[in-house]
């Protein structure tokens, strides 16, 4: 049984979203995600400034014998990527949703309307379960 | 047909297998195989020889070849008549080697991952880059791989090339532009090396990369030190096709600035072999190592904290990303890099200077003598390392001239008329640590009187 | 358990040799007499110092960390890992075949032209097809080639193609082939029968198809029966059919692709005609094509002149170019020639019925022990599901390494990605009822032990020079070459 965190919102493509301060979002792949891909060992993140489209590919993850994309759950800019995770990826499988968030992201339109586009964690357990 | 040295089967295995199958014969395990479509007659392919006979078929058609052990050789061009260390085809022959597949088991093929380990550590070294691959196709496969990488990299399409590159390497280069959709701009060269002021303008804000080989296809070592500042300007990506051997006195492509750096191994060990099978090298700096096509051997521990080595960085190659893969290589010329490998700990850090600095000193005991032949005269004025141009009087006819020194027992030198226009009635010459000071001679006095 | 072995840099001792070369009898000039300080190394490549007993030794060690066809059992479902025949070894090293230049003049290289015209013909004849060219390095720079090939015979046409048609069983150099070579990938389904599912197939095609890749048989082992609906299909909406020769071993003399309604085939001579695969290369992947394609052959193919002579014919406007520098990897062609010669076209056609039978025997033997997701009659492989054994904690890689410790290269895993804990098998004709029985009797045993013992078979291997290799730590913390310069 993977984790579902309760406060975060989350995507079809089992990324997270945790509003953290003004417009901006933080954003990572969930405990489900990181268990289906296994040993991940490398993420390639969007640069800082980037534009980042709802659905969208940013960057990708691979694991030791896949590699998927990372789709970004909202519409806006990259305002911070995780460094660490350049030297630690395995961060994001020990700990998805806190050591191993991935990017920052400055919503462009309304916060709680993109949010509110994304799913609840109710909504979201009863996809992986 | 019945028996064969290579078929265990025998009638009764054959019944009983059958029987445990639960068929009647062989035919019906190919039942499913619709009429129309199959096969009726016998094959009008060439016919069954036993082994004495197919000895003696083979060496016919051996023997009707000029080969290197019986003609001195001058001709090079991208193929060298090096000599080959003994050692190297003892141990290319130890079947462990030879008979195995790639190492996807590590457990049972650290064999040829540490070869391999030490093969990307020998190019490394070589070449002063960082990361270095498992070896691809060969040199100029390997170039065309570059500059689709450097594309992937810098989001541009447009690669520039000087026209001193090997024009096979240039002609692959074009085939697999046309199909990754990459613009190939070429450059012209100026006394047997790349002309700098038109290369400055070809290289532009949408230049991928800068593509050249040093020494180049007419010998001539380019000047790398002018060219990488007029590439870097434009954040384009330098890629430098260079002959291994050269690199025991040449500067490592790593020292002067390379971001890629290509080759073929075949001056260390690798018998010509009408080209091929050789072996490919890729180098590349650091930020491309996620980057760089094919097969990488890590280093790593097994549970008991063992040194082990296994493949790795496996997310960039196709087998995992399919249509998403930016290189469609899945082997490598793993016991070409093996021959490589064993040349250079043949050769050591003495004897690959060694070498080289005999090529250097024989090709330009060559071209002193024939130079003062009459009427033969060296276009060029860059500096070589162990191959370079000479123009022959006007209207001689390269191919006659070939003709007569074969009859006299060497192989001598490209027709460069060929793939220069421009060049006609030049002639591109190799002269390797192989040549005798006799056979120097020999080929000069030869080719004086042919002329 | 065997010690760690050392790098080959770390056995080095300053002062020793492994070389020897002539004394220099020509003027003795400075190199920076020659070529200017600022072209030369600065510092010496730091090579190992070793003698040659020191060599030797070192990678006959190596060589003893390594498993090949000589070893033993090599099952390896796709690779056709067949015994590499000695006398292909010693032919290919004849001074006649390995010590000349493609430069040559060409009557100096009239028995190597010979070998490969005659090879071109024969390997045409093996596939119905009209010519070949032998210039690809391996079979997947092959399908590049045939797919470069079908673009332009569709652009000659005046027709933009953009899209290639794969099964999702097809091997992973198929999408990535088609990508290099500037095309979309589009993949169909199979369907319960493992096969090409022709509904699907139907509504892919259209008017942007330009090829469908296939392999026949499959990658499942299992001959596409409707393969002649498949090519009406493609071919009705215009597109091309490509044969991936990756299974070829099944088929010799019993079936042809050109018959079958392919248009551009390769073959890899590194699996059906038994040339070493040599640790992951060299080898080789021939392309053969229909009369329509023959125009768009990379150049130079080779040629048999009206007197008799045979030559290289560069005069080909429309080719795509080139795709290897040379003329290909000659040395594997001369191999591939020497084993044709072994058989003849009777010897072949027994080569690939026994392939077959040699499959089926273990498939049968094996069924009762393991899921067998597509029953009948296989070809030359066939594929097993090891899902029965993860009610035990055991995966298809733990019963895979099991097998490492008893002897065996492994069967292939995981692939096609379509079977569950897929196990794929391809015994060869080279191998005798007595090895095949063995096999199939660790297999059993393994099973038992997975359901006795399973942390034997999680353990596994135990016998080997190391144990299973961290490969998280090796690709997030990359270590590639030993660094000995710095």
């Amino acid at each position: 049984m993977s984790e579902v965190k309760e406060n975060l919102r989350y995507s079809e493509e089992h990324e997270w979203a945790e509003a953290v301060e003004g417009k901006t979002v933080r954003v990572g792949i969930t405990d489900h995600a990181q268990c289906l891909l296994g040993d991940i060992v490398f993420v390639e993140t969007p640069e800082v400034g980037a534009g980042v489209y709802a659905g969208e590919s940013m960057g990708s993850i691979e694991s030791i014998k896949t590699v998927s994309e990372l789709y970004s759950p909202v519409t806006g800019k990259v305002t911070r990527v995780n460094a660490s995770l350049v030297d630690r990826p395995e961060q994001v499988n020990r700990d998805p949703y806190g050591e191993g968030w991935i990017v920052e992201i400055e919503v462009e339109g309304d916060l709680e309307a993109e949010l509110g586009k994304l799913m609840t964690a109710d909504r979201y357990r009863q996809i992986v379960d | 047909m019945s028996k064969h040295r290579y078929l265990p089967m025998t009638e009764q295995d054959e019944a009983e297998m059958l029987k445990t199958i639960g068929v009647g014969s062989v035919q019906e395990l190919f039942a499913d195989i619709p009429p129309s479509i199959r096969y009726s007659g016998v094959l009008p392919i060439s016919g069954r020889l036993d082994e004495s006979a197919l000895l003696k078929h083979l060496r016919g058609l051996a023997d009707r070849n000029a080969d290197f052990e019986r003609h001195a050789c001058f001709l090079g061009a991208g193929l060298y008549d090096h000599h080959l260390p003994v050692v190297v085809n003892h141990v290319i022959s130890r079947s462990e080697f030879y008979t195995a597949y790639t190492p996807y088991q590590p457990e049972i093929s650290q064999g040829e991952l540490q070869a391999i380990f030490e093969f990307q550590s020998y190019i490394c070294e070589l070449t002063g880059m960082k990361v270095a691959n498992a070896s691809m196709y060969d040199g100029a496969t390997a170039l065309a791989e570059a500059a689709a990488l450097a594309s992937g990299a810098t989001k541009r399409k447009r690669v520039v090339v000087s026209r001193a590159v090997h024009p096979e390497a240039r002609e692959i280069l074009m085939t697999s532009a046309r199909g990754l959709g990459l613009q190939v701009v070429e450059v012209g060269c100026r006394d047997g090396v790349t002309d700098l002021a038109r290369l400055a303008e070809a290289v532009d804000d949408d230049t991928a990369a800068v593509l050249v080989q040093t020494p180049n296809f007419f010998g001539g070592l380019e000047d790398i030190r002018a060219i990488e500042p007029l590439v870097h300007a434009r954040q384009s990506l330098l890629v430098m096709s260079v002959n291994p051997m050269s690199l025991g006195l040449l500067e490592a492509p790593g020292e002067l600035g390379a971001d890629i750096a290509v080759g073929d191994a075949q001056p260390l060990g690798i018998p010509a072999s009408l080209g091929g099978p050789t072996c490919g090298f890729f180098a590349v700096s650091e930020p491309l190592m996620r980057r760089i096509p094919g097969r990488i051997v890590g280093q790593t521990t097994d549970r008991d904290g063992k040194r082990g080595f296994v493949l790795t960085l496996q997310a960039r190659e196709q087998h995992i990303r399919r249509e998403k893969a930016t290189s469609n290589i899945c082997s490598n010329q793993a016991l070409m890099a093996l021959s490589a490998s064993v040349y250079l700990s043949v050769m050591g850090k003495a004897g690959l200077i060694e070498v080289a600095r005999l090529n250097v000193r024989k090709s330009h005991y060559a071209a002193g003598r024939l130079a003062s032949v009459p009427g033969v005269t060296l276009p060029f004025g860059a500096p070589f390392f162990n191959e370079f141009v000479v123009k022959l009087p006007a209207g001689t006819d390269v191919t006659a001239l070939n003709a007569k020194l074969l009859q006299a027992g060497f192989i001598g030198g490209y027709d460069l008329g060929s793939a220069y226009p421009e060049l006609e009635g030049h002639v591109l010459l190799a002269v390797t640590e192989r040549r005798t000071k006799d056979e120097i001679d020999g080929f000069v006095r030869e080719t004086e009187a042919c002329l | 358990m065997k010690p760690e072995k050392a790098l080959i840099f770390e056995m080095s001792r300053p002062g020793r040799v492994a070389y020897s070369l002539p004394e220099c009898d020509v003027t003795e000039i400075e190199t920076s007499s020659a070529i200017p300080e600022a072209m030369l190394r600065r510092k010496p490549a730091e090579l190992p110092e070793v003698c040659e007993v020191d060599v030797i030794r070192h990678y006959t060690e190596l060589s003893r960390r390594n498993f090949g066809i000589d070893n033993g059992f090599y099952p390896l479902g796709s690779c056709t890992m067949k015994y590499n025949p000695k006398i292909n070894e010693d032919v290919a090293r004849f001074a006649g075949f390995a010590k000349i230049h493609p430069y040559q003049p060409e009557e100096s290289i009239q028995g190597a032209l010979e070998l490969l015209y005659t090879l071109q013909n024969d390997l045409a004849a093996l596939t119905g097809m009209e010519q070949v060219t032998l210039q690809p390095a391996a079979g997947a720079h092959g399908e590049w080639t045939g797919l470069m090939l079908i673009r332009a015979y569709h652009e000659s046409r005046g027709e933009t193609r953009t899209k290639v048609i794969v099964p999702d069983t097809s091997h992973g150099t198929n999408p990535a082939s088609a990508t290099v070579a500037g095309f979309e990938t589009v993949t169909v389904p199979s369907d319960a029968e493992g096969m090409v599912d022709l509904e699907a197939l139907r509504a892919a095609v259209g008017s942007d198809t330009a090829a469908l890749m296939l392999t026949n048989p499959n990658t499942l082992g299992l001959f596409e029966k409707r393969i002649v609906e498949i090519a009406e299909i493609v071919h009705d909406a215009g597109g091309l059919l490509y044969y991936d020769g990756a299974n070829s071993n099944a088929i010799m003399g019993i079936a042809r692709p050109g018959d079958m309604g392919f248009d551009v085939v390769h073959l890899n001579l590194h699996k059906t005609m038994s040339t070493p695969h040599g640790g992951g290369g060299p080898g080789a992947g021939p392309v053969g094509v229909k009369r329509e394609l023959v125009p768009f052959l990379p150049r130079p193919t080779v040629i048999r002149r009206e007197d008799g002579r045979y030559g290289w014919d560069w005069d080909r406007p429309r080719s795509i170019g080139r795709v290897k520098a040379y003329s290909g990897n000659f040395g594997i062609l001369v191999r591939a020639y020497a084993y044709i010669r072994t058989y003849g076209p009777e010897g072949l056609r027994r080569v690939s019925e026994l392939a077959v039978l040699n499959a089926n025997y273990m498939r049968s033997r094996l069924s009762p022990y393991f899921d067998v997701p597509y029953p009948g009659v296989c070809k030359h492989e066939f594929v097993l599901s090891g899902k029965r054994l993860k009610e035990h904690g055991v995966r298809t890689l733990d019963a895979a390494k099991r097998l490492l410790d008893f002897g065996y290269h492994p069967p292939t895993i995981y692939f096609p990605l379509n079977v569950e804990e897929c196990l794929m098998i391809e015994p060869t004709e080279t191998e005798s009822k007595e090895t095949l029985d063995a096999f199939i009797e660790t297999m059993i045993r393994i099973v038992r032990e997975a359901e006795t013992d399973p942390q034997l078979v999680l353990n596994a291997p135990h016998t080997t020079a190391v144990k299973r290799l961290d490969e998280a730590t090796a690709a997030r913390k990359p270590v590639l070459n030993c660094s000995c310069g710095v």
